[in-house]
């Protein structure tokens, strides 16, 4: 392959000075701030956060451009849903072969690719992500997509974000430089209205934003676009005359609405539909700012009305677990990204916060944890299996919240776990999550199951078995 | 024989593949005391980490080199290093066992040699702990040349090449991955009660078969000693299960002499009937008691279970070897092999498939082929297919991230041969009913 590897040379050089150029030197550190230790970690890649980030988009087909691995290995892995359109749950990849590779057919490739796609399944787009091979042989998507969009009519969206240049979380804002870059904006919508908001960053996984929309719709509130739980192409290229905005997974999208109320001059602020008090204070400040930007006043009036309503009630249906929950102990490793805002929940119905993970958090989220725990020492950064392990020993947790790759850790330590990220099967937003989350915390604490596996082996010596007992008191 | 079709399409549409690195990280973890690294970018890691995790509702140890822009454009030698040295003094394990992803053999890297340096570098830091490569990029093969290139690689690496005195009880065993941890302890079993020692490589019924440790543990808990590799040249004969594990029965036999005898697939009756004699002919002894009541229940179980299969057309995709076990057992019940999908093309265990083309694809492939099939056998990846064609799916292979125990299952052997028949015939009879027993014909008959 050694002809390949002259021109991946050149190409990586390219690569390299083109990136140090168009960024500061403060962009930079800060895509690297937290650099993956060869060896000592794992965790997802650029290209992950940029199609986890637009993957719910439900009628785009979604092409990944590169060897197997990225697709083959990942795909049908996340719980959002959809209100219609399953395309996106089509996986579609080049799986590129050595031959593509050596021979430079790679673009070639791509290109017949998409016009397959487009015969085949005629998606509403076509978006086009690279990976690390398809980057580093100098494969120009953003041609290729360029020269199928005249020739399809059909848009066709580049996403550059190669796994190698960082982590998840520089994919998920790679994700949204590409929708800025090539799709909101691009269709104007046919009846604007005074009510319409976007949601970013939310993934209506297992369907939760549809505990949310009913209480907007109450409101007259539209959901013009949400970016991306469940939206449609054409709702995200006309995301631009939406009146006002929220986003709600913070890291993924706040520079999306930053770079929004710059260009469109759309409002927005950060808030969550975890948690009562979250829910009600988001619903406040949307009718707020579609107050501000000239949505009629009694809009204000209307939103106290239902959330004391709604709140009545789910307090009413709380009361049924707070005295089984109450004093019981949680570990949070969630990642970070919605740390503060679970945090909140689970204090509401009356538990102890013995942990969280802080991660991935922006330092707005950190802040926000510290104030809401006042203990800084129940924050950790990334930890390792065997330090979760001990810690959840250590500090006698009852339970722990986290996402799949991390379950084992609490299973083999025999204690109850939760699964509150993206593969996990129930909805915990708006007021109605909220409870579901209390009923879900309390079957995995009370789960008979749980004096029987910690039962000692009928095999086992009394001496072990009064150490363990002795260990765990 | 049938004729190999190779791909046409530019896009592969539901991928039913899973990559090669993936294929060498699952041998590597049927090594005791092992860690796979996998060396590129980090996502291909965390990737293989999660499916891994899904399928076998494990902890898998599974670390990265973490490749990033700057390694990725000066190479990525000094990363390699540093995540051996990592690795070796927080986890102490007995064996490294690197596997190279697409980005940095796209590069040409010389992984073989950065690893012969840093070993000769840093041998005092490493010692008690193997270093083994396997060269599996991406955009090649898929999980059985990866898990056939990872044993070959730890075979070349480990086992003593000088000769050795032969123990006539001693056999390897070499399974190809779609053996479960069930197969494997049964192969055990089976090998032990014909007072045979065996050595199985590798035997992720250790780490993966769902038992829970005291500490955590970082790196594999069980599996393959790296002293029994060692040794491996004391064994009298080689067994190596599937067409995919002859390239390490070849090193074995290059290094130490031991010859192999491969099966192509331990299900079915006639495969079994064949290495029942191999054992009892190496053993000298006669076939135990058990061995002969499980060969009569089988006999059993294909009397009661043909009728159901006869005739019904089956729509299967998976890896080559696989394909071959499944579709050389349904074929000898009867059924006919309606369209048969698979991840690469280079396998010869391809042709030998009763099936009159075999298409190198992807499930679109197998969709688009199975609209008039009784049953679509692939991995959980399928299930959207099944549901769309209304054609019901029974689960084999990797990965199985939608049904509980698939490690458990037995399906190789007189009983794993049972236990496939049944599986078959339940699934054909819950989705179509079969014909009114006598009893409820007469009924019929009466009241039309
Ligand atoms: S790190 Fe690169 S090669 Fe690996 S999965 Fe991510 S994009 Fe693909």
């Amino acid at each position: 392959m050694s002809s390949l590897n002259a021109k991946n040379k050149d190409a990586f050089h390219a690569l390299a000075s083109e990136r140090s150029g168009s960024k500061g030197p403060k962009a930079r550190r800060r895509n690297c701030a937290r650099p993956m230790a060869p060896g000592t970690a794992v965790g997802g890649c650029a290209f992950d956060g940029a199609k986890v980030a637009l993957q719910p988009i439900t009628d785009v087909a979604h092409l990944i451009h590169g060897p197997l691995a990225c697709e083959g290995n990942s795909w049908d892995n996340r719980g959002a849903a959809s209100s219609g359109p399953t395309l996106w749950r089509t996986s579609f990849t080049t799986d590129l072969t050595e031959i593509d590779i050596v021979m430079g057919h790679s673009e070639r490739r791509l290109f017949k690719a998409i016009r397959e796609i487009k015969d085949g399944y005629a998606p509403a787009a076509i978006f086009v992500y690279s990976t690390c091979v398809t980057a580093m042989i100098g494969d120009d998507i953003d041609v290729v997509c360029k020269r199928a969009t005249d020739e399809f009519a059909l848009p066709v969206v580049p996403v550059n974000a190669p796994g190698f240049v960082g982590s998840k979380n520089l994919g998920n804002k790679l994700a949204g430089e590409a929708l800025l870059k090539h799709v909101i904006g691009t269709v104007e919508p046919d009846e604007p209205g005074l009510c319409d908001i976007n949601i970013l960053g939310e993934f209506n996984l297992s369907g939760e934003f549809w505990q949310v929309k009913p209480l907007l719709h109450r409101l007259g509130i539209r959901v013009r676009a949400c970016i991306p739980g469940d939206a449609r192409y054409l709702q995200v290229a006309s995301a631009h005359r939406s009146r006002a905005a929220m986003t709600v997974c913070s890291t993924a999208f706040v520079t999306l609405a930053r770079k929004m109320q710059e260009r469109w001059d759309i409002p927005f602020f950060e808030g969550s539909f975890y948690g009562i008090s979250g829910t009600s204070e988001a619903l406040r400040r949307i009718a707020d700012l579609l107050v501000k930007k000239g949505a009629d006043p009694s809009l204000l009036h209307r939103t106290e009305i239902l959330v004391a309503e709604e709140e009545e009630k789910v307090w009413k249906r709380l009361e049924a677990y707070r005295p089984r929950l109450e004093g019981k102990r949680v570990l949070l490793n969630t990642g970070g990204v919605k740390s503060w805002s679970v945090v909140h929940a689970l204090m509401e119905i009356g538990m102890e916060i013995v942990g969280t993970s802080v991660k991935k958090s922006t330092l707005e989220d950190r802040e926000r944890v510290k104030q809401t725990l006042k203990e800084e020492n129940l924050l950790f950064e990334s930890m390792s299996p065997r330090e979760l392990f001990s810690l959840l020993l250590e500090r006698k947790a009852d339970i722990m919240l986290s996402g799949g790759r991390t379950q084992y850790i609490a299973l083999k330590a025999k204690l109850p776990w939760l699964d509150i990220n993206q593969e996990r099967h129930h909805a915990y937003a708006g007021y109605e999550g909220i409870v579901q989350l209390a009923r879900q915390i309390d079957l995995a604490i009370h789960n008979p199951v749980w004096p029987q596996v910690r039962e000692p082996a009928p095999w086992e010596p009394a001496l072990v078995v009064e150490k363990r007992a002795k260990r765990e008191a | 024989m049938a004729r190999v079709v190779s791909q046409t399409k530019s896009a592969a549409v539901n991928p039913l593949k899973s990559s090669q690195p993936l294929g060498a990280a699952f041998a590597f973890l049927g090594v005791d005391g092992a860690i796979p690294l996998l060396h590129g970018s980090q996502g291909c890691t965390s990737f293989a980490l999660a499916l891994l995790a899904r399928h076998f509702n494990e902890a898998i140890p599974l670390q990265t080199t973490a490749m990033n822009e700057a390694a990725i454009i000066v190479g990525g030698a000094d990363r390699l290093e540093e995540a051996i040295l990592s690795l070796k003094a927080r986890t102490r394990p007995r064996l490294i066992g690197i596997c190279t992803t697409a980005s940095v053999e796209a590069r040409d890297e010389d992984v073989v040699g950065d690893v012969e340096n840093i070993k000769r570098r840093r041998a005092i830091e490493l010692v008690g702990t193997e270093v083994v490569v396997a060269n599996t990029p991406d955009f090649d093969g898929a999980i059985e040349e990866g898990w056939s290139k990872a044993v070959t690689a730890v075979i070349e690496a480990t086992a003593r090449p000088d000769k050795q005195y032969r123990n006539p009880r001693k056999i390897a065993i070499l399974p190809g991955w779609n053996l479960t941890v069930a197969d494997i302890e049964h192969l055990r079993e089976t090998a032990v009660s014909f007072g045979l020692d065996p050595v199985i490589l590798p035997d992720v019924s250790g780490a993966l078969d769902g038992s829970i440790p005291e500490e955590w543990m970082p790196i594999t808990n069980g599996g393959t000693k790296l002293q029994e590799i060692r040794d491996l040249g004391a064994t009298m004969q080689c067994i190596a299960i599937g067409e995919h594990m002859r390239r390490p029965a070849e090193a074995l036999q290059r290094l130490t002499g031991v010859p192999y005898v491969l099966f192509r697939s331990l299900t079915g009756l006639e495969n079994v009937d064949r290495f029942i004699r191999v054992l009892a002919a190496m053993s000298r002894k006669q076939t135990p008691l058990n061995v002969r009541r499980n060969r009569m229940q089988l006999q059993d179980a294909m009397l009661d279970g043909h009728s159901h299969m006869a005739g019904k057309k089956i729509a299967i995709a998976s890896e080559p070897d696989q394909l071959f076990q499944l579709s050389n057992f349904f074929a000898a019940m009867g059924a006919e092999i309606a369209a048969a999908v698979t991840t690469t093309g280079t396998s010869k265990a391809l042709e030998m498939v009763p099936a009159k083309t075999v298409k190198v694809g992807d499930l679109s492939d197998l969709e688009s082929l199975a609209a008039m099939a009784d049953l679509i056998v692939t991995h959980s990846h399928g299930r959207e297919a099944a549901r769309r064609l209304g054609v019901p799916l029974m689960r084999v292979g990797f990965p199985m991230f939608d049904r509980f125990g698939s490690q458990h299952k037995l399906t190789v052997l007189y009983r794993g041969t049972r236990d496939v028949i049944f599986d078959f015939a339940n699934i054909i009879q819950a989705n179509h009913p079969p014909n009114p027993g006598p009893l409820d014909s007469t009924d019929r008959r009466e009241s039309q």
